[in-house]
């Protein structure tokens, strides 16, 4: 071994014992689903940011939409005896075994974004999740607030058919609207989640009702969809945002593009940052043992034209959406 | 004409007659039309602009399947080449925005037409490939992301409009004429037919089968080029997941619907697109109708089933109608 190559091994060595000096701060794994959508990639860069803040090592593992992907990574956290497990499951159930393992090592679990199967609760320290009903419920009020007592017919571009939060937004903004009647759901279509979709079926809503003369609200399931929209109002000459309000749901850059613009009114956030409380009770649990309660609901913020759009785009823009 | 446009077509323009008849009950202003800043605006138009991505597809498809093929790429390389155009709109040209999208497109098609003319896959094996990871690597283009652009040259390609017909549906006539004058004004047509006919026999009588069939997947990949393209300007952005996304079975349903038939020989490139139309044209009356959308999906195979029922030789009745109507026995 020449001196160079021992000098290294011995640096090695000392970089290794020296490494729980420090070790106050702690080392999480976060099993992620995968670049499924915008809105994930956005999640997976708001999660460094936050445990860069707070000076924690997260490991994060992209499962590529894979629940077997999944828990193989829960499996290699528990091997490497991570503090916390954060988990964004891709699917609602088959969690049992892993989780098991993960309680018999004594390794709290966190879920984010999406819950479990309810068989499994006492198997999860908690999970921090947005309430896709009060979503819709927030885009719902804002709509009556804003109308007051004007009679208004609302067309929706609703979310794909079968998927839960779709359902769920929608049964928010309708349990919203119906204290209000005034309010009249007059179309209600699928878009897909998709611009393209969203497009397509806006234009179809603006033929069937008078040329959009008989439209006084579009409230859409997602922000995607209705940036399709918008650009349907505009090709039939219409004015989104003054002609027809507009009300959406996620918070994605482009609605506050449109936003700046002056075509679109309104936004409901699903904040990115699930990882932020995650990490917060954690933290509260290892150093005082504060057992948090099972359900940590994030705040769906409502974001107008009113709150400085471009400051939202700007801090947006860059997370990946 | 009469080459374009054999007597078969009588059962498809039945089918759309009816469909339209249909969509006017649903919704009374389907017929209406009016200029909005240059441009028709109404449901037919609706129908004829929104119908664009699958009748290009179907003008590639229907090649393709006439060889006795099928290209289950053709969605995701929509995805591609509108990934690549909506990259490359802000800082380039328009033309070098078109060429490396549909040169991006004519790979992806030699690419299918190497597998299956040269290797000799079985073309379903050969394009699920692409289909598969077409979408991948139109994912790596845009990182996952929604790519837009403000290029005022690209967004004209789907939102603006040539003697009041929007652009798109412009491109796709110009795409019906410019297809038909190459195999229907030649006799590459005969041979495409004769290839996928029996494609030993027509080797063994000097047709270079294998040339046809590589020219036909590298045809079909242009034309998803540029539906991909039309489908990105539509937007004014590309959406590697969304774009093209199950376009492939309405291309083949539509070459389908238009009389061609899976097992290769005859084809007509007018009926398939008439079929590209029939689809749309039902889409669109869904649309208007304000069922709930749970229907959509029921609808639709209901009417595909009608008008393939409609076309088939073994409905007897239908076949003493067409035959009276013709002059000719059944």
């Amino acid at each position: 071994m020449t001196p160079k190559a021992l000098f290294a091994a011995s640096a090695t060595v000392a970089l290794l014992f020296a490494l729980p000096a420090n070790a106050a701060e702690l080392t999480i794994g976060f099993s992620q689903i995968g670049s499924e959508s915008g809105w994930r990639a956005a999640e997976t860069s708001v999660s460094k940011q936050e445990a860069a803040k707070r000076k924690v090592n997260l490991k994060i593992a992209d499962a590529q939409q894979k629940q077997e992907n999944q828990i193989k990574a829960i499996r290699s956290f528990i091997a490497q005896n991570v503090d916390a497990i954060f988990l964004a499951p891709v699917v609602s159930t088959g969690w049992d075994s892993v989780l098991k393992e993960a309680k018999e090592a004594k390794i709290p679990v966190v879920l984010l974004d999406r819950d479990i199967d309810p068989s499994g609760k006492e198997l999860y320290l908690t999970a921090v999740t947005s309430d896709s009903v009060h979503e819709g419920a927030v885009a719902g009020d804002w709509l009556a607030k804003t109308v007051g007592d004007k009679a208004c017919n609302v067309v929706e571009l609703q979310g794909t058919v079968g998927a839960s939060v779709a359902a769920n937004r929608k049964k928010g903004f309708d349990t919203a609207v119906a204290k209000h009647p005034n309010l009249k759901v007059v179309r209600s279509q699928t878009g897909d989640f998709t611009r393209a979709k969203g497009k397509e079926v806006m234009e179809s809503f603006i033929k069937a009702e008078g040329g959009g003369k008989n439209i006084c609200a579009v409230y859409a399931h997602n922000d995607d969809m209705m940036v399709g929209a918008i650009q349907a109002m505009k090709e039939a000459g219409l004015k989104p945002g003054k002609d027809i309000l507009t009300v959406s749901i996620d918070a994605v850059p482009d609605i506050f593009k449109a936003m700046v613009a002056g075509e679109a009114n309104a936004t409901v956030e699903l904040t990115p940052n699930m990882a932020g409380p995650a990490f917060d009770v954690v933290a509260a649990f290892k150093e005082k043992g504060t057992v948090p309660p099972k359900w940590i609901q994030t705040e769906s913020r409502l974001l107008t034209a009113a709150d400085n759009p471009q400051k939202e785009y700007d801090s947006k823009k860059g997370l990946g959406y | 004409m009469t080459a374009l446009l054999p007597r078969r077509g009588l059962a498809q323009i039945l089918a759309l007659i009816v469909i339209l008849a249909v969509d006017r009950v649903v919704s009374p202003q389907f017929f209406d039309l009016r200029l909005q800043d240059g441009r028709l605006f109404g449901s037919l138009i609706d129908v004829l602009n929104r119908g664009t991505p699958v009748a290009l597809l179907s003008l590639g498809m229907v090649l393709v399947i006439a060889t006795r093929g099928i290209d289950l790429s053709v969605g995701a390389v929509m995805a591609i080449c509108g990934a690549i155009a909506a990259s490359l709109a802000d800082s380039h040209g328009l033309p070098v925005v078109l060429a490396a999208a549909l040169g991006a497109g004519l790979i992806c098609g030699l690419w299918n037409g190497f597998l299956v003319a040269v290797l000799g896959m079985q073309p379903i094996v050969a394009t699920l490939i692409l289909m598969v990871a077409g979408r991948g690597i139109a994912q790596l283009i845009t990182e996952g992301r929604i790519v837009t652009f403000s290029s005022p040259d690209l967004v004209w390609l789907g939102n603006g409009s040539v003697l009041g017909l929007p652009v798109p549906v412009a491109i796709a006539l110009g795409m019906l004429i410019l297809t038909g004058a190459v195999v229907r004004g030649s006799a590459l047509g005969l041979l495409i037919e004769a290839t996928g006919g029996n494609a030993r026999a027509s080797e063994l009588a000097g047709v270079g089968t294998r040339a046809m069939i590589l020219s036909v997947y590298v045809w079909c990949g242009v034309c998803a080029a540029l539906a991909g393209v039309i489908a990105a300007a539509d937007i004014m952005g590309a959406d590697a997941n969304n774009a093209g996304l199950w376009l492939e079975l309405d291309a083949i349903l539509a070459v389908v619907i238009g009389g061609t038939s899976l097992f290769g020989g005859r084809f007509s490139l007018v009926l398939a697109v008439l079929g590209a139309l029939i689809i749309q044209t039902m889409n669109t009356g869904i649309l208007l109708s304000g069922y709930p959308p749970e229907f959509n999906l029921l609808v639709k195979a209901a009417v595909v089933l009608a008008v393939l029922l409609l076309q088939s030789p073994k409905l007897s009745g239908f076949a003493g109608i067409m035959a009276r109507l013709r002059g000719t026995k059944p």
